[in-house]
């Protein structure tokens, strides 16, 4: 298991610094270390699509944003992604659950459980599956797109990857 | 009033503030009326031109910015009024060309000649809301507003009269992101 509270050490490491998205248990050990750090701080969105908007604006102010979200905000955050960041060229970091993964999960998990992958590639959206042993390799990855390519770079976190709180 | 004699009214009163403009026929007027590199045309995502400037208001505290939105864009983000409200923003105007309908996609009707928006974004938790609907009310509108603390809204209610003549925005999107960030970081 990730420690969520050496994954965001690792995140402020690399330059992130605004973050906000619509939480997941998958997600709440990350999200729970982002609110109980006055540095980074984490701005509770209404909505996924509402999150790529803000992530967008604080770039464009010069922050370094990560969007964090269950992968059901997909379908919400799709027109977004390809409307606004992927023709002005603003890159975000999305770190999405994915539930649904291996059709083990709610029935509302399943379909899109078993899409994701497939609709971030039909959409040109870059991503990788985070995998504990190569966690840093993988955010150095993620980060060298956002910067070189500026564009949306997706981690998908599987269950039990990190610790959560709830 | 038409939204162009609204816009021929506000742009004389900005300086260099960061201006997110949605998408549509005020993103085009606008850039017809005046053309700015701290103008962010937003020419998809309808209904995020709120949170778009949200992030930059958050992002840059220390500069005023301001959102040009449509009443289409805010029915699309009501919650996203909430967001900005709990952020509250100090430096954050929020400046709505309400014409009640789609004028872009041929004039449906919008919900916004039932509902007042200005009493949505103060019930949310604006520290400041108004209405105008004369021409000569929009500059000290502007400028009380401008004196307050953030976040505040100021509804402008326009008759639908675009002319469809008017030119596209002619920059491309990099074209757009690479001067309103060169703008900002000035």
């Amino acid at each position: 298991m990730l420690s969520s509270r050496i994954f965001v050490d690792k995140l402020r490491d690399s330059g992130f610094n605004f973050f906000t998205g619509v939480p997941c248990s998958l997600l709440s050990g990350l999200i729970a270390h982002l609110e109980g750090d006055p540095d980074l701080g984490y701005i509770p969105a209404v909505r996924e699509d509402a999150a790529v908007g803000l992530c967008a604006g604080a770039y464009l102010g010069g922050k370094q944003p990560v969007l964090l979200m269950q992968n059901s905000g997909l379908g919400y955050s799709l027109n977004a992604f390809t409307s606004l960041n992927l023709i002005y060229k603003i890159p975000v970091l999305v770190i999405m659950s994915w539930r649904g993964y291996g059709g083990q999960d709610a029935p509302e998990h399943i379909i899109m459980g078993d899409i994701n992958q497939q609709l971030l590639k039909t959409a040109g959206m870059e991503y990788a599956v985070l995998e504990e042993d190569h966690a840093d390799r993988m955010l150095a990855g993620a980060l060298k797109t956002i910067k070189d390519e500026r564009v949306p770079y997706t981690l998908l976190v599987k269950k039990g990857l990190f610790d959560e709180r709830h | 009033m038409k939204g162009i004699d609204a816009f021929r009214e506000l742009a004389p009163l900005l300086n260099n503030e960061p201006t997110v403009l949605a998408n549509g026929y005020i993103s085009r007027e606008f850039f017809n009326v005046t053309d700015r590199r701290e103008n962010f045309y937003m020419i998809g995502s309808m209904g995020l031109a709120s949170a778009i400037g949200l992030g930059v208001a958050l992002a840059q505290p220390q500069r005023r910015t301001l959102i040009f939105d449509g009443d289409g864009n805010v029915l699309m983000a009501m919650g996203t009024l909430a967001m900005i409200a709990a952020c509250a923003p100090k430096n954050l105007i929020h400046i709505v060309i309400d014409n009640e309908v789609y004028e872009s996609t041929g004039s449906q009707r919008t919900l916004s000649h039932d509902i007042r928006l200005e009493e949505v974004a103060k019930s949310a938790g604006y520290k400041q809301a108004m209405r105008v609907t004369r021409r000569e009310d929009i500059r000290p509108a502007y400028q009380q507003l401008y004196k307050e603390e953030g976040p505040v809204f100021l509804l402008i209610k326009v008759e639908p009269a675009f002319d469809a003549s008017q030119a596209r925005v002619t920059h491309t999107p990099e074209e757009i992101r690479d001067r309103f960030m060169a703008a900002l970081a000035g």
